[in-house]
């Protein structure tokens, strides 16, 4: 199975097909309520409430998006700072995957800001407030964004033959990486910290000052799941082989920060002596175990290497995680969530529709883009096509 | 009780003989019974009943005792215009003991009473003014040598019905007021059982008239509350119909006599009026038919709560009353309320139609991973030692 | 295959890089955790006493006059002013609790009790920490949390933030702002205090130096229940002298806002338990604190973000020495297994 050569190339193919289709058609949807948003306000479309200000635009679009974009952070990290070159076919895929899951973080925070006009004063220094837990996480997507696409630079640079940049951009492509590490590790964790000064608000399970640890770890493990997942159904919607060589390596590396994050978890839940919490007959409750039996999950699936060569058990560990830390966001920020009794949130169809349309930009970009570029590793079919 | 409607009255003999007799014109009679119906409470019908009552049936014997009292309430009665009650009571009552209207003095007038008790025994009407000294065998208020106490046992034992009317009569008044020397007491604990009481100082003459008109009518007296006050008049709260009600709930207050704010008409709440403590109708009938829409609060003066035993006479007139709420404002907001939006039909569809197709994508992809993993587990095993063949499509069609 | 370079050596470099990391944060400049904050000395803000409180609604009719405010309405027909909670544009409501047949007031069992809810006015607030653009800000005389729509950006963090859920949002404006009270703070000029305890007609909201209504509440809370007593009425700590004479309520020996959070502006007294009233158990250190202390531990001076940034540049320059990402070299090494 020598792979001698990973060098990245467009997958090509025709742009136009069912899946863009249906996901064009979702983006027009998406684009008709986001129109009624900004001509009758947040209230029209969504269920947004007092008691429920944030709501799936921020805890899924942002908190949980931003996290499923985590790939890229967590395969770079790999790549770069532990020096393991051989998952370099997996950086730009997942980079893409985090570009888009960053942008559009990004956008949904602009839609449901109230004020959005005023946006700008969370960077302006008479208005930036340093300590508010916000003001570091959209300054540091802000960021992380902008080094997000300098670091994917040269996938458009090679395209259109810009060498002379490409080569210019090299040299500083090492402090690019180790910002595109850093500052991820920053507002990952600050997103875990938001809920820090809701605090009694938020149940005590997912109350702590260990949050910035937690939501650190789930997403540097989600990250690797994502790329399971997405190397999966990349391999089978494109008919692509599939890298269980590089795949099999990095889900024992997400194990092994699974582990940590376990350990971590349950530790300060047994220190602070909240875990009484999650023996009591509430629905908040259940919650808590099913995020739990995500998280354990993978080492049920893919414990045993032989497990880690089936493409299948991979496939399912990635969705396990990722379904660990979606539940991880949703229990701290709105089903662990209370601000008093008598308060009420389900998303509304409209809302979700918002969400569901972000989610098709992103697969609608993956699509675009890895039939375009060089993204994904070159197949032997399409290397006549770069001789 | 047949008739209820009072225009039919209108050509009724018996209707015209009593209006004579009242020295009203007949319409003046009918809205008289009108209003008296309305201050009852009573429902449409009714009056003309009363109509027909006054007109045709017996004027019931009525004894009227003065005790420890300024005989406000008698005068108080007598200013009463619509129509002048000296007529009424004279015509519609048969007033046969009455220490103030007698023209008769001494014995002679003890004599009357006892004739019209003996007359009308268990059927006359025994009206009490006044309070009733208890202490040291009750003799500070004697009459033809006869204690209050005596008097009043006396001619309860026969009486059809018990008043006390005034707040002396009712539970003491202002003779009771502490430290209360004479240990003026109100009638019912000198009876020994509930009496009808009509408290007020004075009392709203069409109260009591009411009150007795409902007695000539229906036979008994009106429903009363745990006091003995009659339910028509004494069931809601002076600060219920105030007509200044609106200053209050909207926070607006007279600070002192005579500022901007009780210029203007605002609450005077904040002055001492015990509206809000005080059960009696006088916003809604105005105070002692005094004419012209008045009553003390309309007139800028703090309702002193002369009917409430405890209030008036009790408490200081510049003292903040205590709010009785009797019930609680429902319409308030509770503590928790249900807010927001739970999950609608259109939200689970979506989100069921988004989770269904996930979940079946991810089977289909699962499933396909599963089927050429385990296919190229078995080539394996088959080619061992042989190159591995060239990367071929081996996932099923799913996805894109 | 791993003869020039060894990755596992590599990999183990990383691992230190990764320790140092791990170590800067351990032995992070011992940033001293952030305190939470006591009122300033001269703080104003508003005694509630829920047994003198006679539920008139005067204050919800003055606030929403003093804050031109218009009516909301929770009935099918929309007559008159019944929100169900405060909202953006209700910044004062007394709500009722009620328990059983409702007969007594201020009884915890079969009674009926009033709760005024507003903003507290906390010592250490949670919606000033958390808002990114100082849009909420605390005074440093008044100790009032000021709230400024031209800086606001809406993203309703305050709203989640608050432990009572004060600050509340527009949602059916296309360009919504957040409502909440601000003690008057606009009526000072002309004279005037918190419009809701101008109007109380029992004294029931006091305004003034939350220094003098914390001495207040306390001698409340020394009564005898039922005893005839002087109660104050309008501003405390000022203005002509309104105080009557009313009975000692049966208080909960406790002042609300003393302690919560590090204490709040807007102090309550109350008959009924005041969990049960809505007033939510809080703990004497406020959690802006906590927040700030994380925020500031791992950020302060950007010092630990610096060191880290420092680790990562040293392992990322050995690893993408040769322009790492060029798609061509492969990047790194064989990935042979």
């Amino acid at each position: 199975m020598a792979h001698s050569q990973h060098l990245a190339a467009p997958v090509g193919g025709r742009l136009l097909n069912n899946a863009t289709l249906v996901a064009g058609v979702l983006i027009a949807i998406m684009a008709a309520v986001l129109l009624a948003r900004f001509i009758f306000g947040l209230g029209a479309v969504t269920h947004l409430n007092d008691g429920y200000p944030f709501g799936i635009w921020i805890v899924v679009d942002v908190v949980i998006g931003s996290a499923f974009a985590c790939g890229g952070f967590s395969v770079a990290m790999l790549v770069y700072i532990f020096n393991r070159g051989e998952y370099h076919p997996l950086v730009r895929p997942a980079l893409l995957a985090s570009l888009f899951g960053y942008t559009l973080a990004g956008i949904s925070v602009i839609i449901d800001l109230g004020r959005y006009v005023n946006f700008w004063h969370i960077y302006w220094p008479g208005y930036a407030n340093i300590n508010s837990v916000m003001f570091e996480v959209a300054v540091c997507i802000t960021a992380y964004v902008a080094v997000m696409w300098i670091e994917f630079a040269p996938v458009f640079l090679e395209k259109f033959g810009l060498h002379d940049i490409r080569k210019k951009l090299d040299k500083a492509l090492f402090v690019v990486v180790a910002l595109g590490t850093l500052l991820p590790m920053m507002h990952q964790s600050s997103i875990g910290t938001l809920l820090v000064v809701m605090g009694t608000q938020v149940n005590p399970l997912w109350q702590t000052q260990m949050l910035p640890l937690i939501y650190l770890l789930t997403a540097i493990s989600m990250g690797y799941g994502v790329v399971l997942f997405e190397s999966c159904v990349a391999a089978s919607g494109y008919r692509r082989k599939i890298e269980t060589h590089l795949l099999d390596p990095m889900a024992k590396v997400m194990l092994g920060v699974l582990a940590a994050y376990l350990v971590v978890r349950f530790g300060d839940l047994l220190v602070r002596g909240a875990l009484g919490e999650a023996f009591k007959p509430t629905f908040v409750a259940l919650s808590f175990w099913v995020e739990n039996f995500c998280f354990a999950a993978p080492f049920l699936l893919i414990g045993n290497a032989a497990a880690r060569r089936n493409p299948a058990k991979l496939f399912l560990a990635g969705v396990a995680i990722m379904f660990g830390g979606v539940f991880l966001r949703l229990n701290g920020f709105l089903i662990g969530y209370d601000t008093g009794p008598g308060w009420n949130y389900f998303p509304s169809a409209p809302e979700l529709l918002v969400t569901i349309g972000m989610f098709s930009i992103e697969v609608l970009g993956y699509i675009v883009i890895t039939r375009t570029f060089p993204v994904l590793p070159r197949e032997e079919a399409y290397i006549k096509a770069h001789a | 009780m047949a008739n209820t409607s009072l225009l039919k009255l209108e050509d009724d003999d018996n209707i015209a003989a009593a209006s004579k007799r009242l020295g009203m014109s007949r319409r003046e009679f009918l809205q008289f019974c009108a209003t008296m119906s309305a201050t009852l409470g009573l429902p449409q019908g009714a009056e003309a009943a009363m109509a027909t009552a006054v007109a045709a049936k017996k004027r019931p014997s009525v004894i009227w005792l003065h005790f420890q009292e300024c005989t406000g309430c008698t005068e108080s009665l007598l200013r009463a215009e619509h129509p002048t009650l000296e007529k009424l009571i004279l015509d519609v009552i048969s007033l046969d003991y009455h220490e103030t209207l007698f023209a008769a003095a001494g014995h002679q007038a003890e004599d009357a009473r006892k004739k019209a008790m003996a007359e009308n025994k268990g059927k006359y009407v025994l009206v009490v003014e006044g309070a009733i000294p208890t202490r040291d065998g009750g003799i500070y208020c004697k009459v033809g040598g006869k204690t209050a106490i005596e008097l009043t046992k006396e001619c309860a034992a026969d009486a059809a019905a018990v008043i006390a009317i005034g707040s002396c009569a009712s539970w003491g008044g202002m003779p009771s007021t502490d430290p209360n020397p004479t240990g003026a007491s109100g009638v019912a604990p000198v009876l020994g059982k509930p009496v009808v009481t009509i408290p007020g100082c004075p009392p709203n003459p069409y109260n009591f008239l009411s009150a007795v008109v409902h007695f000539l009518t229906f036979g008994a007296l009106p429903a009363v509350d745990h006091l003995g006050r009659p339910k028509f008049a004494y069931s809601r709260l002076v600060h219920e119909n105030c007509e200044r009600r609106a200053h209050f709930d909207a926070g607006r207050f007279a600070m002192e006599f005579g500022d901007e704010g009780h210029r203007k008409g605002y609450c005077l709440y904040k002055l001492g009026c015990k509206g809000p403590e005080t059960y009696a109708n006088c916003p809604t009938i105005l105070f002692g038919d005094a004419g012209g829409g008045t009553w003390p609060v309309g007139c800028g003066h703090p309702c002193i709560g002369c009917t409430e035993q405890g209030v008036g006479f009790a408490k200081p007139i510049h003292m903040v009353a205590k709010m009785k709420n009797i019930e609680p404002p429902l319409g308030y907001p509770r503590i928790v309320e249900e807010k927001g939006t739970g999950a609608t039909l259109g939200a689970a569809a979506v989100l069921a139609a988004v989770a269904g197709l996930a979940a079946g994508a991810g089977t289909i992809v699962a499933r396909n991973l599963g089927l050429s993993h385990r296919a190229e587990e078995l080539e394996r095993l088959e080619q061992t030692g042989k190159n591995p063949a060239p990367a071929t499509t081996s996932g099923e069609k799913a996805g894109v | 295959m791993r003869a020039d370079e060894n990755p596992r050596r590599n990999f183990l470099k990383g691992c230190v890089a990764a320790g140092g990391v791990a170590a800067a944060s351990a032995v992070a400049p011992p940033v001293a955790a952030r305190e939470t904050r006591q009122r300033p000395p001269e703080a104003l803000g508003l005694l509630f006493d829920a047994t003198l409180c006679v539920g008139c609604k005067a204050c919800v009719a003055a606030c929403k006059q003093a804050n031109e405010n218009p009516a909301e309405f929770s009935t099918v027909d929309p007559l008159w002013d019944t929100p169900l909670d405060t909202s953006a544009r209700t910044y004062n409501l007394i709500k009722m609790y009620r328990h059983g047949t409702m007969e007594t007031k201020d009884a915890e069992t079969n009674g009926y009790a009033f709760m005024k809810t507003s903003c507290m006015h906390c010592a250490d607030p949670s919606c000033v920490s958390a808002c990114p653009v100082s849009a909420m800000t605390k005074d440093a005389a008044t100790g009032i949390v000021e709230y400024n729509p031209e800086a606001c950006i809406g993203c309703r963090y305050c709203v989640a933030a608050c432990p009572f859920g004060i600050p509340k949002y527009q949602y059916d404006s296309a360009y919504g702002k957040i409502g909440k009270c601000e003690l008057c703070r606009h009526r000072t000029k002309d004279g005037h205090y918190s419009a809701c305890a101008e109007v109380c007609p029992t004294g029931a909201t006091l305004y003034g130096k939350t220094a003098d209504l914390l001495a207040e509440a306390k001698r409340r809370l020394a009564l005898k229940p039922g005893s005839i007593a002087r109660f104050p009425r309008g501003n405390l700590s000022g203005g002509p002298d309104q105080s009557y004479e009313a009975y000692a309520g049966t208080y909960k020996q406790h002042v609300y806002g003393d302690t919560e959070y590090g204490g709040t502006q807007v102090l309550k007294l109350s008959a009924v338990d005041f969990e049960k009233v809505g007033m939510p158990y809080l703990p004497p250190e406020a959690a802006a604190a906590h927040s700030e202390t994380l925020q500031h531990t791992l950020y302060g001076g950007l010092a630990m973000p610096v060191v880290v940034l420092g680790a990562l540049t040293w392992a990322a320059r050995r690893n993408v020495h040769r322009g790492g990402d060029s798609n061509g070299d492969g990047g790194s090494k064989e990935g042979e297994k």
